[in-house]
């Protein structure tokens, strides 16, 4: 069971299967967030509907491009042998 | 009785007595110990125990509460799972140096005084530099040594700070610092110490530095110890001091850029701990009750999935030899087991509901939101995201998926799956019965992790988070190069110290030894000759014995200018380091 759960995730012949399955399930998470009750809220990010979802593409994408410009402009990224 | 029986005596001794026994006996009590340290942690209450008087000291070797218990239970199931996962090893100085790392760990989360935290503190240095030197590798032996020369320096450091708070309190009992109280400068030698060992940025690049040239079953117990029981000290020591907040903040996001530029998958794994212990350390700033409780949850959690992590990374090093994501990839195909277990370390460390990261991280976070700042809390949101982004994505996705490397291995020995197998187990438990755990918590727990809204907020950052690296996937491509950290002050720092020692200094060595042995002796011996005729005994012996002492102080500085200074060299980078540390420390106290 295990290979074939694992199998799933890695066999390019489900690739249209996996991206169907992620838009249903994010898009109800969005609904979700729509529907649920708020208590109470402690911040104003509490009261935004969606705003996990926003929040959570915005930093993956910010994380990938900003640390990519800093290692390549920055002169973190070197070539493997520069410390030899 | 048995409540006097430290675990660390057990671990120590067991440690020493391995190499006694062969074959199967040694490994069957490589287990057994563990073992019976889970049984002695269990039956431990709180109170004071081992107490006795050295030179005028009051040391209390063994002192048990609520909060070292957390980290005793977590310490001692992580020495069954980390001796079962490296049970098929033949090397007894690696098992035998992971008992004394151990044992030492425990000694410093009981201990009572400040010179029993000092000596567990140095053991443990040495004992865990040898799981980097066994893998024997001139990289790993490199490594090494900048470790060992990193931690000694910390050592040193936290020496100072203890004896000048000793001679300004009169007490050497291991307890709360306060600025100002038993001197400012006690307070930030032990701080900058601790810190150290935390790996808080700038002093954080040993450990990634040496913790992917360890072994493969030497990683996974340092992963452990050393950074959480620096987590514990500074628990015990710095609760609230808000410095640590911002520290803690820095430290979880620059874990997470690092991660994005590297290529090496035990190293990715060592800047996540960089990022994780920085929610420890911003809680631990935070200092309320809650963020107590958050901090000492999250380093339970922290061990076990962590330890699963570097387990099933350890895994496909040892059945391909790669480490490079780049020379990796497609393995899913036959090593379903070590994708699934290693992706329920990646979901825990994530915080997925109903994963153990979950109910531990979030109580950071909201003690962040409750008591701290929007912008913390804020901060710490989007190192969730990097965490998931890159050790529940981009890792095991070129690792395991990805574009075929060709490389089919087999799964690993059953050992290591079965202790990968019993973490899984813990990173899943906790998360569905975090009663479990909050239990065990220092202070009463009124936190709920499992609400409505936090479910959907947290499922809507980590799913959007896939949705976003799907998208920007050839963005991420890893790339065949090395990051420079902190350690470029002593790796190629150093080389221009040297530079400057052997020419310029040198030179000017050279031109005084050749004044020292031309007209220099000449002078001396007129001078000699003439005075002999004053005094022939006494002063011929002295001038003699004046020539000879500049001759050999000349040799000895050439000596030292040959080899051992690059050492020298070493130790003083490293200092200016910490020294930077301190000056940055008062710099924001300033601010």
């Amino acid at each position: 069971m295990i290979a074939k759960l694992v199998n799933f995730f890695g066999d390019a012949k489900y690739t249209r299967i996996r991206w169907r399955l992620l838009l249903i399930v994010l898009a109800l998470i969005v609904l979700a967030d729509f529907l649920i009750e708020r208590h109470h809220t402690e911040h104003f990010w509490d009261a935004v509907p969606g705003w996990g979802a926003a929040f959570g593409f915005v930093s993956c994408a910010a994380i990938i491009f900003v640390s990519k410009f800093i290692g390549h402009k920055g002169g973190i990224m070197k070539d493997e042998d520069y410390y030899d | 009785m048995i409540e006097w029986f430290h675990p660390a005596l057990l671990m120590i001794v067991g440690g020493l007595v391995l190499p006694l026994f062969k074959g199967v006996w040694q490994k069957s009590l490589s287990l057994i110990i563990p073992l019976l340290v889970i049984l002695e942690v269990s039956q431990l209450t709180a109170g004071v125990n081992g107490n006795f008087n050295f030179a005028g000291i009051e040391l209390v070797l063994f002192k048990v509460d609520k909060l070292s218990l957390v980290f005793g239970w977590v310490f001692a199931f992580m020495a069954f799972i980390g001796n079962l996962y490296s049970l098929h090893i033949t090397d007894t100085g690696q098992r035998v140096s992971a008992f004394l790392y151990i044992g030492s760990a425990f000694g410093v989360i009981f201990a009572g005084d400040w010179f029993t935290l000092l000596v567990s503190w140095e053991i443990m240095a040495f004992a865990s530099a040898y799981l980097i030197f066994a893998s024997k590798k001139q990289p790993a032996i490199r490594a090494g040594f900048r470790y060992l020369m990193v931690h000694v320096t910390g050592g040193v450091l936290l020496f100072g700070g203890i004896v000048l708070h000793g001679i300004q309190t009169g007490s050497f009992l291991f307890g709360p610092l306060e600025y100002g109280q038993g001197g400012s400068l006690a307070y930030t030698l032990i701080l900058v110490s601790f810190m150290l060992n935390a790996a808080v940025p700038p002093l954080n690049a040993w450990l990634t530095d040496a913790y992917p040239e360890a072994t493969v079953t030497g990683a996974v117990f340092l992963s452990a110890f050393t950074t959480k029981t620096a987590v514990y000290v500074l628990l015990r020591t710095y609760p609230g001091a808000e410095i640590l907040v911002w520290f803690g903040v820095a430290m979880a996001i620059y874990g997470v850029v690092f991660a994005v530029l590297e290529n090496d998958s035990r190293r990715l794994l060592g800047y996540h701990i960089v990022s994780q212990v920085g929610y420890m350390v911003a809680g631990v700033g935070i200092g309320t009750e809650m963020a107590i409780n958050g901090v000492a949850s999250h380093a339970f959690a922290h061990i076990l999935y962590k330890g699963l992590l570097f387990m099933g990374a350890g895994a496909v090093i040892h059945m391909t030899g790669r480490r490079k994501l780049t020379e990796l990839g497609g393995l899913y195909r036959t090593m379903p087991w070590t994708v699934a277990l290693y992706m329920v370390g990646a979901l825990a460390i994530s915080a997925f509901p109903f994963f153990s990261g979950f109910v531990s991280k979030s109580m950071i976070i909201a003690a962040a939101a409750g008591d701290h700042s929007a912008t913390a809390a804020l901060l710490l949101m989007v190192a969730s995201s990097g965490t998931f982004l890159h050790t529940g994505l981009k890792l095991p996705y070129y690792m395991f998926f990805g574009k075929d490397s060709g490389l089919r291995p087999t799964e690993p020995p059953k050992n290591m799956l079965y202790a990968m197998g019993i973490a899984a187990i813990f990173c899943v438990g906790i998360g569905v019965f975090p009663g479990l755990l909050y239990d065990l918590l220092p202070y009463p727990v009124e936190f709920k992790p499992y609400t409505a809204t936090h479910i959907i907020e947290s499922l809507g950052i980590l799913m959007f988070t896939l949705l976003a690296f799907v998208l920007f996937l050839k963005y991420l491509d890893p790339e065949n190069t090395i990051s420079v950290d902190t350690d470029w002050f002593y790796r190629r720092g150093a080389r221009l110290f040297i530079w400057f020692a052997n020419k310029p200094v040198l030179h000017w060595e050279q031109f005084l030894i050749t004044l020292g042995d031309g007209p220099g002796l000449r002078t001396l011996h007129r001078w000699s000759e003439r005075s002999l005729q004053l005094d022939t005994k006494i002063i011929d012996a002295a001038v003699n014995g004046v020539a000879n002492t500049a001759r050999r102080s000349g040799e000895t500085f050439r000596r030292l200018q040959t080899g051992i200074v690059s050492h020298y060299g070493l130790a003083m980078i490293v200092g200016l380091i910490a020294v930077v540390g301190i000056f940055m420390l008062f710099g924001s106290r300033g601010a």
